[in-house]
């Protein structure tokens, strides 16, 4: 029965891969999502035969073990609002951070505990300090990183009815900071290979680990959390690929690096698409306010009803959401606003999606699903761009600076980026609280064009206020 | 107790599966980010095996000791992760697909 067991796993680590192949294809995904599901539940059923025959398993605490994280995370993953969607996925990422730092963890506690005797072969002692050394500090960092995100999306914390902002700082004399703690945890990891029940290293690890994570994150500001979630997702997956290490288990190295490989490429696509390299995201806080143009035009507001009459009569209007829709979470009225014009006035209405719009890629596509928005009206960038010199009225939703000229021009911070080319529509109806610059601190010419028109407001209010204009009309 | 046999596979299986992971998502649509993103992610929390393991080795002989603790809550941590990573996705690919949808 024994020799079964390698082919439990290798079954598992196949499903995974082709479960990972297929999540990349809209047709297949859904099934690629099974497997993967599959592919865990072979996974730890070969792992309980694996231990049954072993003969030593404790039936009890495991099996309570698996059944509470199940429900726990079937009833986190139910109720959850689709709005949430991206902090949840953050907090989950942590989780997993933290399962293999735990298991790191109680490997070693075994040893200063005395339940376990500390391999005395120099090879065996060397690879289980390192390995384990490795996934306490992805680990936790993964933990506290994760939650920090999660906070970030979220915008801040209620503290007995009390709203905090979550803080976004970061000096760039913290970057060399960061630096030394990962060394002091090389060093330390180092150390302990020689010293494996030194409770003092151990904690050192644990404190700095933890401390990194949330240095980590805090100087990146909202927009970039995406990228953020994915390095973190990545990051999690290699803490799982080290604690194979320790156990000496061959999916847990396998499936551990497929996930943090796949998401070290999807942070790289998403860096690329908002035109920022990795290390300027992670090193470069943005926000500072000596970088921010200065604002010198000004431009003067439109109202509801005279947007209403504007878009009365067009015979094509696309919808270009962004980060404000997100915050503001008014999809519902937009998709309101889409039905109200395409039935009173026979208005053909699609949707322009921006790679990077929102908290996270495809994040738009996720809400305006949630709003029922058929698929086929959500039109990727390249290939709605062509449309715009046809379409009446571009109505522009809290995104600003995936819609902003300036990119096209080859210099500044956007330089190079691709852009919706809102701009190039008849008529450009602009919803934005302000005419603040965005993340990238540039101004957007956009805003100040003759035929473009600004709501200033909330997304969600200035939203039902043209759906009601609409109504009169 | 591990060979340098052993290490060398492990390192190996290692390498190999991050150039793997490389290969397998280069082109993927932007609508997909998300899920793929979470799925992953509810992959990430094949670290339960880990925790079984060493949840077994912490019990065995009935004594629960700090270290099966952590490795308890390890398994919980891990199942959260996995169970809700992949029902989440799910909901996700639902609402994205268009199935399920306007009944």
């Amino acid at each position: 029965m024994e020799q079964w067991i390698p082919i439990g796993y290798l079954l598992s680590a196949a499903l995974f891969i082709f479960g990972l192949k297929k999540l990349g294809h809209p047709r297949t995904a859904p099934r690629g999502n099974q497997y993967g599901a599959l592919g865990m539940l072979v996974a730890v059923l070969t792992t309980v035969v694996d231990m049954e025959l072993a003969g030593d398993m404790e039936w009890t605490l495991i099996i309570a073990g698996l059944v509470l994280g199940s429900v726990i995370g079937v009833i986190m993953a139910v109720r959850v609002q689709m709005t949430g969607m991206p902090e949840l996925v953050a907090l989950f990422n942590g989780f997993g951070g933290a399962a293999s730092a735990l298991v790191a963890l109680a490997e070693i506690w075994a040893y200063i505990d005395g339940t376990a005797t500390p391999s005395t072969d120099t090879l065996t002692i060397a690879v289980i300090m390192v390995a384990a050394g490795l996934s306490a500090l992805v680990g936790w960092m993964t933990l506290t990183g994760s939650i920090l995100a999660m906070f970030k999306l979220k915008g801040g914390v209620s503290i007995f009815g009390t709203w905090y902002k979550t803080p976004t700082w970061g000096p760039t004399w913290l970057n060399p900071v960061k630096v030394a703690l990962v060394l002091s945890v090389v060093a330390l990891i180092y150390l302990s290979i020689d010293d494996p029940t030194n409770k003092q290293y151990l904690y050192g690890i644990i404190a700095i680990s933890c401390i990194l994570g949330i240095v980590l994150v805090l100087p990146i500001g909202g927009a970039d959390m995406p990228v953020v979630v994915s390095l973190l997702n990545s990051l999690s997956g290699i803490a799982a690929a080290f604690t194979g290490f320790i156990v000496g288990n061959s999916v847990l190295i396998v499936a551990g690096s497929l996930v943090g490989a796949s998401g070290l490429i999807l942070t790289f696509i998403m860096c690329k698409a908002m035109n920022r390299t990795l290390p300027d995201v992670l090193f470069k806080s943005f926000g500072g306010s000596g970088e921010k143009a200065e604002l010198t035009r000004t431009k003067v507001g439109s109202d509801a009803d005279e947007v209403a009459m504007m878009v009365d009569g067009a015979q094509k209007v696309i919808i270009v959401p962004g980060y404000g829709m997100a915050v503001s979470q008014c999809q519902h009225q937009v998709k309101e606003f889409a039905d109200l014009i395409a039935e009173k006035f026979g208005t053909e209405v699609k949707y322009a999606i921006h790679p990077v719009a929102g908290r996270m890629p495809g994040h738009m596509n996720v809400l305006l699903a949630e709003a029922n928005v058929p698929y086929e009206q959500l039109i990727e960038m390249d290939e709605i761009n062509p449309e715009f010199p046809d379409c009446d009225v571009a109505v522009i939703i809290g995104a600003n600076d995936t819609t902003n000229p300036a990119a096209r021009s080859g210099e500044g911070p956007l330089a190079g980026m691709p852009i919706i080319d809102a701009d190039a529509a008849r008529t450009v109806v602009i919803i934005k609280r302000s005419l603040s610059v965005g993340y990238a601190g540039v101004d957007n010419d956009l805003f100040y064009m003759d035929k473009t028109m600004m709501l200033f407001g909330d997304g969600k209010a200035m939203m039902t206020g043209l759906n009601n204009a609409i109504k009169e009309i | 107790m591990i060979t340098e046999t052993t290490l060398i596979a492990n390192l190996t299986l290692f390498m190999l599966a991050i150039f793997l992971g490389f290969e397998l998502i280069t082109k993927v649509p932007a609508t997909l980010h998300t899920p793929l993103m979470s799925g992953a992610n509810a992959i990430s929390g094949i670290s339960v095996v880990g925790a079984l393991f060493a949840a077994n080795v912490a019990y065995d002989g009935g004594q629960t000791d700090l270290s099966g603790l952590l490795a308890f809550v390890a398994i919980v941590l891990a199942m959260i992760n996995v169970v809700g990573g992949f029902t989440v996705t799910n909901r996700m690919l639902n609402m994205i697909a268009g199935k399920k949808r306007r009944a």
